[in-house]
């Protein structure tokens, strides 16, 4: 094996080792400054003043809108590894959105959360139906039935190609789904009591806001390279196990 | 091909019809989901009236979904599924063929049964013929987004609790148009029209999606 693991296109990294090797190199840094963002991120957003309506709990914000933007970037990193899977059989592809769904639905479950947390002294009630509370709970209901079918699928392979399909149907529905439940939430309800309403934003509150959204993005890029690179191993330990276990039903 | 695509739609209209088919089980199902619903909010007709529309529709979608792990998994069982895969034509038209039969078979039964349904429900003439009109345009949609959970699926030897999951979040928007046209048929204010498009919208959309999604998953999804 002459080759250098040198990556000059995408389709380079198609190579585990090559990746593998890309990996080792990027994930320190990377760590490193998600680390220092949100060191910085965190001390803007205890140290800028709260609201004078909502007191503290707009700090709540500045996990929540970061999260509940990753839960939408992370459906679109999936589709375009789906797309990676179908059309160039890429095999990091396979690998990458088998790794993002796991983090999106983690995503999503604390912009669910945090937003509970808010919506209870500000609306008085930890859950409303709300439209766009109902979408993301939807999107969280299809982050898991991915996951589902994956894990109900022994041969890797077939699994990604299969969760491909489904990640891109479903990415063409976000929109209708999204579309349905305002249509729904302003026939139903008035959008008054539950309107975000409230000061526009200030200045105060964007800075912190957008060094914990870079913070966050960074986060999820860490975790999935992180992700994507355990995959990687398990499928050579699963190889190894398998091999071992050939070798020994030979000798014996 | 016109005589092909017959013979397909015919081959399974007759397998879901005769023994072991299961096509009345959906109505069936249909009916005791409809007629559980009093014993849990109580038999107070206004009420029954009121929800009457969302009762009906939920019933339909569940019952919907009840038989569509079968819709390739018996051809893959007696290995036609592979003839399927390989005959020449697109096989997306070959799925929408079998999502007609299905929809024929499975769905259109359901449709017949809702005005029962909404007499039980005490939901007025105008109310009925709402539901009814929404379930025989809205329903196809469910069958189309379903092949492809059901293509998804076709490998896993119990999968039909996860088809389930991974098509009722998909259905969301065909219930909720659904539904919000059933409503707007019996409350004055609300247009019946928009949301009736919007739901013929889908329904046609889904016809163009679903096949081409299980096609793909079942080229892909092969052993």
């Amino acid at each position: 094996m002459t080759e250098s693991l040198a990556i000059t296109k995408f389709s380079d990294l198609a190579n585990p080792t090559r990746f593998l090797a890309l990996a080792a190199r990027i994930l320190p840094w990377l760590a490193a400054v998600t680390a220092a963002l949100f060191a910085v991120g965190l001390y803007l957003a205890f140290t800028t003043q709260g609201d004078y309506q909502q007191g503290d709990t707009v700090r709540i914000m500045y996990v929540h809108v970061p999260a509940a933007w990753l839960s939408m970037m992370c459906y679109s990193v999936m589709a375009l590894s789906a797309i990676g899977t179908l059309v160039w059989r890429h095999p990091l592809a396979d690998v990458s959105h088998k790794a993002a769904a796991p983090l999106g639905a983690a995503f999503t479950l604390i912009a669910l959360v945090t937003g509970s947390l808010w919506g209870r002294p500000m609306w008085g009630t930890w859950w409303v139906w709300d439209a766009r509370l109902t979408s993301v709970f939807v999107l969280f209901l299809m982050y898991l039935g991915i996951i589902a079918l994956n894990r109900a699928m022994d041969d890797p392979s077939r699994a990604a190609r299969l969760s491909a399909v489904l990640i891109l149907v479903g990415f063409v529905n976000i929109p209708i789904i999204k579309f349905s439940v305002n249509w729904w939430n302003t026939l139903h309800q008035p959008a008054s009591v539950i309107r975000l309403g409230g000061p526009t934003i200030d200045g105060e509150f964007l800075r912190p806001l957008l060094v914990m959204a870079l913070a966050f993005t960074l986060l999820f890029f860490t975790l999935h390279i992180m992700a994507i690179r355990n995959e990687i191993w398990r499928r050579r330990v699963a190889t190894q196990r398998r091999m071992a276990a050939r070798l020994a039903g030979r000798e014996s | 091909m016109g005589i092909i695509m017959t013979a397909l739609l015919l081959r399974d209209l007759k397998l879901s019809i005769r023994a072991g088919g299961g096509a009345l089980i959906g109505v069936l199902f249909f009916m005791t989901v409809v007629a559980v619903i009093p014993f849990g909010v109580g038999p107070d007709l206004n009420l029954l009236a009121r929800i009457g529309p969302a009762i009906v529709w939920i019933g339909a979608l569940l019952a919907a979904l009840l038989g569509l792990d079968r819709l390739f998994q018996t051809e893959r069982e007696d290995g036609s599924l592979d003839l399927l895969l390989m005959q020449e034509h697109p096989l997306v038209l070959t799925v929408l063929v079998k999502c007609l039969a299905h929809w024929l078979a499975n769905v259109l039964p359901l449709v017949i049964a809702s005005p029962l349904l909404g007499l039980f429900m005490n939901m007025n003439e105008v109310g009925i013929g709402a539901v009814m009109l929404t379930l025989l345009v809205g329903s196809p949609a469910l069958t189309f987004i379903g092949a492809v959970g059901a293509a998804v699926a076709v490998t896993l030897p119990r999968g039909g609790l996860l088809v389930s999951i991974l098509v009722l979040p998909l259905c969301v928007p065909v219930l909720i148009f659904g539904v919000s046209a059933s409503y707007a048929a019996v409350e004055d204010p609300a247009p019946f029209l928009p949301p009736f498009l919007i739901l013929v919208a889908i329904t046609m959309f889904f016809a163009v999606l679903g096949p081409l999604g299980a096609a793909l998953a079942l080229r892909n999804g092969g052993d």
